[in-house]
């Protein structure tokens, strides 16, 4: 069986999965959409006073209570230039819902396995951190962002 | 566990809180016939299911408290206190076994003959003499208890739940079995429901203001209709949540009477609004504290029958319970007509326990003290008896309440008695709130919380000439901290821009609201921008990442959509009074809250004297340097060369004007008296005001001989005077005459380490009078540097409390090594506790003496220095 899939990697059988690909700070990035519950566009978005840094704010989702978290701040790149238009990818950890804002985000991707690689020994530690690997796509490469890790902030404060 | 068994347990249980209720019932009313038929039902109802359940344990206490009641109900019993004991005690095992079973799902091992016996034996007519108690008191009875029950004639064997087995009229039947239109129906599906109806609510909300914008679409009528079925539904909902009070106080009755049987006390409990509604999430809530306070009523509030005949009042003390709505809000009050609070305990307690001053309680009103109550480790009860004083204070029932978004305030006459208020809002989940503006961003405050709001004016400059121009008050500053008039009182305010750091308020604004606040027993102004209307909000737990921030109860989402954060008013008061000096705002309540963390943050609290000389300006001076305090008739004060003298203690003694504006129009002149050796002089003054406890740290250096400069000291700007100063006006060779010959002939040179400039300009000249010479250091470090000079001393005398290196790491590094290994090293500190002694002494330090204890410093120098001279 696994010598099988191992001789016929465009079949269905093949490790397949689908990513939501954004942008941040211009790099490519997927997040596994199955962890993905909603995508957003631009929201008003509530301040909230003495938060850690990361946390952009509030918003309403349906009548649910949603945490922003800026992915730039996050990931330690520069802020995006003020006026700039976010769209939200809405994940759902420990029951609660948040929402990362990101740049962009683009359409679906199926991805094999076989295009995957390990984080680069070489890559910074933050993003070695949040990302679990690279994709190499045709002309460019997607980061897999680790979604729980992004919103562990117990451990990474 | 088995459907049948929990329903049983449950049913039970419920029969037994009756139960409770009717017996004591019963005590006071022994002829009521229709409260003993439901009691025998009851209980024999009980004794029915247990024995259809195969529960033999059970059926054995109920089936003998039942022949008691039988008998009682027969008219072969009179009904007397230790009939009802006996009973009660009966339906406590059987409470206790139930619990037994609830946990096990089966009856736990235990013996219950000695329990039965008595039982039986009271049903036999003979009253046991001994206490019901369910100690083995085997008092050998003729028949066992299995004879009991072959003897029982049948009729109380009949079968399992047959309500209508005993012979009573069928009107009181339908007592027993209430309305039985009622399903039982889990909490968690009422859970959930509200949690729907509570987002319906908000939906409508947003759907309305949408609407407000819009004239006449189609939407309009159905829109209404929406919204009018919502508020139905919510308070359909609301009602399947809402239980009468009267469940929390079922309980009540039994424990104030076995209270007044323990205390010998005679209490009437009053129960008004018992059938006031709110929700059964709230009402859980409150049962402990309530039944804490009752306790707490009868056990402190009450005096005992011969206190109250001798006070002029009935024998039976009485406690009021009253429930009813207000506004929103459930109102509960607690009252008795005891002794009312006991302000000088209270008092004693709270300077006992360093909560604050003598000076700071003076500044209180009896309100205020009684509020002290509410203080974690502050019982007023002297002796811990079994009803009350386990440790459990007002502090946890405050603190209980609270969470819940209550409030409790008290009132207290002496000798009239003592009125607990608890205002508790009707249901947790949805809370009218406050909607302000500070910063650009909106936040909630929960409408419980606040008092009222002001309109204020930022004070542009000092002159009080704006405050003529109307009722607007005016936002003052002391030093950057705003503080409002309010009413005869100065209310602490506290930015809402800077404490949330939302950057600058806005500075064109000319005015500003405030609101008011009630937290625990202070208040507090919340300055914000913009004030908009009040909204009925759903609250919501914030995120776990944003847990931390205390600041914010929760959030909820407004009526247009946006999500915004509920502010914490008790948060607030927190963060303020831990994050700024406490006593510049007066606020005397917050600085007790944190004593451990102040004493860390800052130096030391020094005993200080206050007075005044000359005018209103306070003055102080430390309490250590004066040796008595006197009060001298005026026409004492005699001449002597053109000087002020008295006669004192058999020898002339100066005396010294403070000031050249001192009052002489009272017969009596107060002097401060200091004393060296065999010299006396006097320093006059106008009024000794107090002694307080304060922190030292003279802000504003004078130039003004004979003041060291000014200092805050119980939250008030304060004249630090020059004791060195006035002692020369007394004896210009006050410090030359009184040299110690030793240090004069040795001039034994003495190091002084102290981070504190009046310390150092305090200890040098005292030192420096006694013939030492002396070198000043003002930290360790800058000590270190002289001994790698090379430089050498005699002695050395540190603080112990200093920044960055403090004196027992100072003291181990001489010690360690180096030429100054060998030298006597004196600690002075504040704290002079065996403890920190024996630090001192385990660092290396040769004598430890107390701060401002000169003539202990003067000798333990002289017998440091005297040791090697001797030798």
């Amino acid at each position: 069986m696994s010598t099988d899939i191992l001789d016929r990697p465009v079949a269905d059988a093949d490790q397949e999965q689908a990513f939501v690909t954004l942008t941040v700070a211009d790099q490519l990035c997927g997040v596994p959409v199955l962890g993905v519950r909603d995508i957003l566009g631009e929201q008003t978005i509530t301040r909230i006073p003495l938060s850690p840094e990361e946390i952009a704010g509030s918003l309403n989702l349906r009548g649910r209570i949603v945490t922003a978290i800026d992915l730039r701040r996050r990931l330690h790149l520069p802020s995006a230039p003020t006026g700039t238009k976010r769209m939200s990818v809405v994940a759902e950890q420990g029951g609660e819902l948040y929402a990362l804002l990101v740049d962009s985000v683009a359409e679906v991707m199926t991805l094999k396995s076989s295009a995957f690689e390990r984080n680069p020994p070489t890559l910074s530690p933050t993003w070695a951190t949040y990302s679990t690997g690279i994709y190499r796509l045709e002309n460019r490469l997607l980061v897999v962002l680790d979604v729980a890790k992004l919103l562990a902030f117990a451990e990474k404060g | 566990m088995d459907d049948l068994l929990a329903d049983f347990l449950t049913e039970t249980n419920e029969n037994l809180a009756d139960l409770d209720v009717a017996l004591v019932k019963l005590e006071r009313t022994p002829d009521d016939t229709d409260t003993l038929s439901l009691i025998f039902r009851l209980v024999h109802t009980i004794k029915g299911t247990c024995g259809f359940l195969g529960l033999p344990r059970l059926e054995r206490v109920a089936h003998a408290a039942e022949n008691v009641l039988g008998q009682v109900r027969d008219g072969m019993l009179v009904v007397t206190p230790d009939t009802v004991t006996l009973v009660l005690t009966a339906l406590d095992r059987i409470k206790a076994i139930l619990a037994g079973l609830a946990g096990t799902e089966a009856e736990p091992v235990g013996d219950d003959t000695a329990l039965i016996q008595q039982l039986n034996a009271m049903a036999e007519g003979h009253a046991p003499a001994q206490p019901p108690p369910s100690a083995a008191v085997a008092e050998p009875e003729p028949e066992p208890a299995t004879e009991a029950v072959a003897e029982e004639p049948p009729e109380h064997d009949a079968p399992p739940r047959q309500p209508n087995a005993p012979a009573t009229p069928a009107a009181a039947t339908s007592e027993v079995v209430p309305a039985n239109q009622t399903i039982r129906v889990t909490v968690d599906v009422l859970e959930d429901l509200m949690t729907l109806v509570s987002e319906l609510v908000l939906t409508r909300n947003q759907l309305l203001q949408l609407a407000r914008t819009q004239d006449n679409t189609a939407f309009t009528v159905p829109l209404q209709r929406l919204s009018h079925i919502t508020s139905d539904l919510q308070e359909g909902v609301m009602k399947t949540r809402m239980q009468p009070i009267g469940n929390a106080w079922n309980k009540l009755p039994r424990l104030v009477r076995d209270l007044a049987r323990d205390l010998g006390k005679k209490i009437q409990l009053t129960m008004l609004g018992a059938d006031t509604e709110l929700d059964r999430q709230v009402l859980e809530l409150i049962k402990d504290p309530l039944t804490h306070m009752v306790r707490n009523s009868g056990d402190h509030g009450l005096e005992s029958p011969a206190e109250r005949r001798a006070a002029g009042k009935p024998e039976t003390g009485r406690i009021t319970l009253n429930a009813y709505h207000e506004g929103g809000h459930i109102v509960i009050e607690i009252a008795d007509d005891g002794r009312g609070l006991p302000l000088d305990k209270i008092r004693a307690k709270m300077v006992a326990g360093g909560f604050a001053t003598e000076a700071e309680i003076a500044n209180l009103s009896d309100a205020q003290v009684h509020r002290f109550i509410f203080r974690a480790g502050l019982s007023t009860a002297t002796d811990v008896s079994s009803v009350s004083g386990r440790g459990v204070g007002m502090d946890v029932v405050k603190t209980n309440i609270e969470k819940i978004g209550g409030a409790i305030d008290l009132k207290s006459v002496p000798g009239q008695g003592t009125t607990f208020t608890i205002k508790i809002p009707l249901t947790l989940a949805i809370v009218s709130a406050l909607i302000v503006e500070a910063g650009k961003e909106r936040f909630a405050i929960p409408q419980i919380s606040v008092v009222e709001l002001v309109r204020a004016r930022n004070a542009t400059g000092r002159n009080s000439t704006d405050q003529q121009d109307g009722s607007e008050s005016v936002i003052e500053r002391i030093d950057g901290t705003p503080v409002l008039r309010l009413r005869d009182r100065l209310l602490p305010l506290v930015a809402l821009n800077d404490l949330l750091r939302l950057g600058p308020a806005d500075t064109e604004a000319q005015s500003a609201y405030i609101v008011v606040a009630q937290v625990g027993a202070n208040m507090l102004g919340i300055i914000v921008d913009r004030v908009f209307d009040t909204e009925e909000i759903v609250v919501k737990p914030v995120a776990p990442i944003l847990r931390h921030i205390t600041m914010f109860s929760g959030n909820t989402i407004l009526g247009d959509g946006s999500v915004i954060m509920i502010l914490d008013p008790n948060g607030i008061a927190r963060a303020t009074d831990v994050g700024a000096s406490a006593e510049s705002r007066g606020n005397v309540a917050g600085k007790a809250e944190q004593p451990h963390a102040l004493d860390q943050t800052t130096s030391e609290k020094t005993a200080m004297l206050l007075f005044r000389a000359g005018g209103e300006q306070r003055m102080a001076v430390p309490l250590g340097l004066v040796a008595r305090l006197e009060d001298i008739e005026r026409d004492r004060i005699e001449y002597s060369a053109g000087a002020k003298v008295t006669q004192y203690r058999g020898k002339l003694m100066p005396l010294v004007p403070l000031s050249s504006e001192l009052r002489t129009d009272t017969p009596r002149q107060p002097v401060l008296v200091f004393t060296d050796r065999d010299r006396s002089m006097g320093l006059m003054v106008d009024e000794i005001v107090d002694v307080v406890e304060d922190r030292l740290h003279i802000e504003l250096s004078s130039a003004r001989p004979g003041l060291l400069g000014t200092a805050v000291i119980a939250g008030h700007a304060t004249d630090v005077i020059d004791t060195g100063y006035w002692l020369t006006e007394a004896w210009q060779d006050w410090f030359r005459g009184t040299a110690d010959p030793a240090a004069e002939k040795t001039g034994s040179r003495v190091l002084v380490v102290d981070d504190d400039d009046f310390f150092r300009q305090l200890v040098a000249p005292t030192l420096t009078a006694q013939g030492y010479r002396i070198t000043t250091a003002r930290n360790a470090a800058e000590a270190l540097r002289l001994r790698d000079a090379g430089v050498m001393f005699d002695a050395i005398v540190s603080d112990i409390e200093m920044p960055d290196m403090d004196g027992l790491a100072f003291a181990q590094t001489v010690r360690a090594d180096g030429p100054w290994q060998t030298l006597p090293m004196i600690a002075l500190s504040g704290r002079a506790e065996p403890r920190d002694i024996e630090a001192g002494r385990d660092a290396g330090f040769t004598d430890y003496v107390a701060k401002f204890q000169r003539e202990a410093l003067v000798s333990s120098l002289r017998d440091c220095l005297a040791e090697p001279i001797g030798a």
